[in-house]
């Protein structure tokens, strides 16, 4: 899959639009997959974040150890982690995934407690005053508190998953990585280019589309300053 | 894939093991000695040039508070850029081999040390400016012996980031036809050898591990004890504060 290097083109411009206009199908399906990878990756991690991020804020002593193994998982570089799963799951989709989510988790958990430890105490002594349940306390009350915290982590998951999604195109999944990969494999300047600012502007657009999705969510919150 | 048929995973752990048995894997210009050193230096090489280019000025310009958005947000620009597109793109600029790793591996290295240097010496509470200026000291003593401790624990935490990137890239750099640990992945997935990726990603892992826990260690010992429990909660790198840290 790795092919031997030719001389460096000295003289290669770095992006020759008549490619770019003869492959723009190829172009739009790298940035499709991108995107598919991505989005997988982020709603899985976060169906698997919320659940535990409540339990661990009913068990406390839960947050060492969910902390301790997300965090391992997180500290373990992407192609390492590709590579450990390679043998189980093979060059897969599946295996993609099963690394993105595993990045996106300590992320999510640690935003999701903070943004709900961070809820007032005397908010959530009122709303038990008031007469509301444990649910209906935390979908009412606590979430929509929360909810700006918790959009900060998803921004940050959303970027660092647009990151890593093109290192998966080394186990042959396609995506940006893909684009960038063949334009190293073949010596073609274009299409590192293309892949790359494709990638830093897919990372951009999504940061700011949530951006948006958060502050019309939360229109109480505009005038706080946003968490990086 | 052969070698990892379902049903046969004690057959490939085996064959792990083996792996690590062999002798021949032990010596010579691919063995794991020469490989871990490779990606030891390299990465040591990398961080120490970014602390010296970019610690000093990102330091007082923290103690100035003056271009904190720029500080800040370099981190965010730096997490939109995938470390493999910096990566093939300093190939571009200077052909492959060593010199793109190193130049990718310097530049991924500056955001955390940028911010996270930038962000401790700002947030130095104004109240203990004050009482360092209140007991005598100059301006340069209050930064030496009162800021800069106090801002240790959020600067280690950018050194601690910045080391587990640029330690993980590194893996990444065999693909631009440098050494290092990556070479037994990059190699193996090649090959289709999936028992050398499996050992490649177990150094891997077990090295970038073993650097966030010895630079925990190193912070744990050189942070000030008073300062232990105050800032247990300012340190973490995805909440609240500024800092950084990425997956990489």
């Amino acid at each position: 899959m790795l092919g031997p290097w030719g001389v460096a083109a000295i003289r290669e411009p770095w992006v020759r639009w008549d490619w770019v206009s003869r492959h723009v199908d190829d172009i739009l399906r790298a940035l499709r997959d991108h995107v598919v990878l991505t989005f997988i990756a982020v709603a899985v991690g976060f169906l698997i974040a919320a659940p535990l991020s409540l339990l661990v804020r009913r068990w406390r002593w839960l947050e060492a150890p969910v902390f301790s193994v997300t965090g391992i998982l997180y500290t373990i570089p992407s192609l390492a982690l590709l590579a450990l799963l390679v043998p189980l799951t093979g060059l897969t989709r599946t295996t993609a995934e099963v690394a993105l989510v595993s990045y996106t988790l300590l992320i999510l958990i640690r935003n999701i407690v903070a943004g709900l430890d961070g809820v007032p105490p005397d908010v959530t002594e009122a709303a038990t005053g008031m007469g509301y349940g444990r649910a209906r306390q935390l979908v009412r009350v606590e979430l929509p508190l929360a909810l700006p915290v918790i959009m900060a982590g998803l921004r940050i998951a959303v970027v660092t998953t647009i990151g890593l999604v093109t290192v998966t195109a080394l186990i042959g999944q396609g995506g940006l990585g893909q684009l960038i990969l063949d334009g190293l494999n073949r010596n073609f300047r274009t299409e590192v280019v293309v892949g790359s600012a494709l990638s830093v502007g897919l990372a951009v657009a999504a940061d700011a589309a949530l951006l948006v999705v958060q502050r019309l969510a939360t229109p109480w919150a505009t005038r706080k300053r946003a968490r990086p | 894939m052969g070698d990892a048929k379902a049903g046969a995973p004690v057959k490939f752990l085996s064959d792990v093991v083996s792996w690590f048995a062999t002798g021949a894997h032990w010596h010579g210009n691919n063995g794991i000695p020469h490989r871990v050193e490779e990606h030891v230096l390299m990465s040591a090489a990398a961080v120490g040039a970014a602390i010296l280019v970019t610690m000093p000025p990102s330091l007082a310009l923290g103690h100035l508070r003056r271009f904190g958005v720029l500080a800040v947000n370099v981190s965010n620009v730096g997490r939109a850029i995938p470390s493999f597109a910096i990566l093939v793109l300093m190939v571009q600029l200077v052909g492959i081999g060593a010199e793109p790793a190193f130049i990718a591996l310097f530049v991924l290295a500056v955001p955390p040390l940028v911010t996270n240097s930038y962000v401790g010496m700002a947030d130095v509470d104004d109240d203990i400016r004050e009482s360092a200026r209140g007991m005598g000291m100059t301006g340069w003593e209050s930064v030496r012996r009162v800021e800069l401790p106090v801002a240790l624990p959020v600067v280690l935490a950018g050194v601690r980031t910045a080391a587990v990137q640029v330690v993980a890239t590194a893996t990444l750099a065999a693909v631009v036809a440098w050494g290092g640990l990556g070479r037994y992945i990059i190699d193996g997935l090649a090959q289709q050898d999936n028992v050398q990726v499996f050992a490649g990603a177990l150094l891997v892992g077990v090295l970038s591990v073993l650097t966030e826990l010895l630079l925990s260690l190193v912070q744990r010992v050189v942070v000030s004890a008073g300062l232990t429990h105050r800032h247990a909660g300012k340190n973490d790198p995805f909440v609240g504060a500024a800092t950084t840290a990425e997956a990489t």
